[in-house]
């Protein structure tokens, strides 16, 4: 079986990818998501956002574990 | 009865909360859609002194969300409208209006005299200014914003092992990356609701009542009228990214930083010497003291895009002038025409040379 993991966009990247859900196969690593996900949606090359893998922001890479649900966190400034 | 009987009777807040809330001296940095909601509860629930900073007059647009103001106040400075409201509402509020936007300069000043600093702002120039200030001089701050149908809100800096903005966004974003309210659009009730929760945290930082969102963000989505709590984590690159001191502050232009204007010391620069560097004086010629250096360049800014031709061969550029400030604005300008060179602008200029190699390198 194919390991899935559950993408949760936030604010401008719903926007670029076109959904705030989004199941995919995992791709093992923070640093590896972020290269299939700016792969497959143009609009993020330059985009500036954090991953929390299962609720925790995490700076750097890490291993996405089985399952995980990863959340796509842009900064916002309005006020 | 006080007029704080409500919260004074609510078990767990009582009188001794009360009395923190009365003591208490809050700095509120932005008067505009997360302000006014914040404003109202700070100022009902008995916030002794409120300082309000906002540079911005009210207008016509404002005024779906800003609930403080009204069609008469249409022109009038905001921190002016907002404090006449509440002075005739409470006579025990002491509001301290500061029409300014805040600076790197007028922060150092303000900044001192307060408990607790709340980011009302709408740009995130003044949201990492807002934040490295805090850092700097020990200041907790409840941080909140919006864009479109979303908010974020978390309590930074307070008490040990506290994590910032840069712990969160490490990377600066470009103005032009992530438009603001007036340029997308805004539910007025949004604001109101982010302002609403930034009102709570302030008050359970001030007064010890339940438990801040420290080291936490919840972002709130108003369409589905969903939250989504993260845990964030303090990190030890993101604390260097803050200036080490006042002065190095001081020396930081926001707006540029943001465009991805990069900033080193002088010892990084000379300790590091590679053949791939060049140095660049972008000062006029007349501005002393000169620096001697094998393979240093003379580029006043004004000549700068002229003469880049001259380090179309160099890959790492280090720009330097007299405090700090134009090296900046030349950063930005030579990183428009070599987007991919490393280009620094050298904090604190010729006054920040190292006083022992000085002119002998």
């Amino acid at each position: 079986m194919k390991q899935v993991i559950h993408l949760k966009a936030f604010g401008m990247i719903a926007e670029k990818i076109g959904t705030a859900e989004l199941e995919l196969e995992n791709p093992g690593t923070l640093a590896a998501l972020g290269e299939t996900l700016r792969g497959r949606f143009p609009d993020l090359q330059s985009a500036k956002f954090g991953f929390a893998i299962n609720k925790k922001l995490l700076q750097g890479d890490a291993e996405i574990p089985a399952g995980a649900e990863v959340a796509l966190l842009p900064p916002f400034s309005g006020g | 009865m006080s007029r704080f009987e409500r919260q004074t009777i609510l078990p767990g807040f009582g009188a001794d909360a009360q009395r923190k809330l009365q003591d208490a001296k809050v700095l509120l940095i932005g008067a505009g859609g997360l302000g006014c909601p914040i404003l109202l509860y700070l100022a009902a629930m008995g916030v002794g002194k409120i300082g309000l900073m906002d540079g911005d007059e009210v207008s016509l647009s404002n005024l779906n969300r800003q609930v403080l103001y009204g069609e008469k106040d249409l022109g009038k400075p905001k921190v002016e409208a907002a404090a006449s409201y509440f002075r005739s509402k409470y006579s025990d509020l002491e509001i301290e209006e500061i029409p300014e936007y805040i600076t790197v300069e007028n922060a150092l000043e303000i900044l001192p005299d307060y408990d607790l600093v709340i980011d009302g702002s709408d740009n995130f120039p003044t949201r990492y200014l807002v934040n490295d200030a805090c850092v700097l001089l020990g200041k907790p701050l409840v941080f909140g914003a919006v864009y479109l149908n979303e908010g974020q809100v978390s309590v930074f800096n307070l008490e040990e092992n506290a994590c910032n903005y840069r712990d969160v966004y490490p990377q600066m974003p470009a103005a032009s990356e992530i438009p603001n309210c007036a340029e997308t659009g805004v539910l007025g009730v949004l604001p109101g609701i982010i302002g609403n929760l930034m009102a709570l945290e302030a008050i359970k930082v001030l007064t010890g009542f339940g438990k801040p969102l420290k080291n936490k963000m919840l972002f709130f989505n108003s369409l589905s009228a969903q939250t989504y709590e993260v845990e964030i984590f303090p990190n030890p690159t993101s604390k260097a990214a803050v200036p080490s001191s006042k002065r190095a502050f001081s020396q930081t232009n926001y707006e540029l930083a943001c465009e991805g204007v990069e900033q080193v010391d002088w010892q990084f620069v000379l300790e590091n010497p590679r053949p791939s560097v060049t140095l660049v004086d972008v000062r006029d010629r007349d501005e002393l003291p000169r620096l001697e250096r094998a393979g240093l360049l003379e580029i006043p800014l004004s000549q700068l895009s002229t003469a880049a031709k001259k380090l179309e061969d160099s890959g790492e550029i280090y720009l330097f002038c007299q405090s700090g400030m134009r090296s900046q604005t030349a950063a930005l300008q030579l990183k428009g025409i070599f987007p991919d060179k490393k280009i620094y602008s050298i904090r604190g200029g010729i006054k920040a040379f190292p006083k022992q190699t000085s002119n002998h390198g």
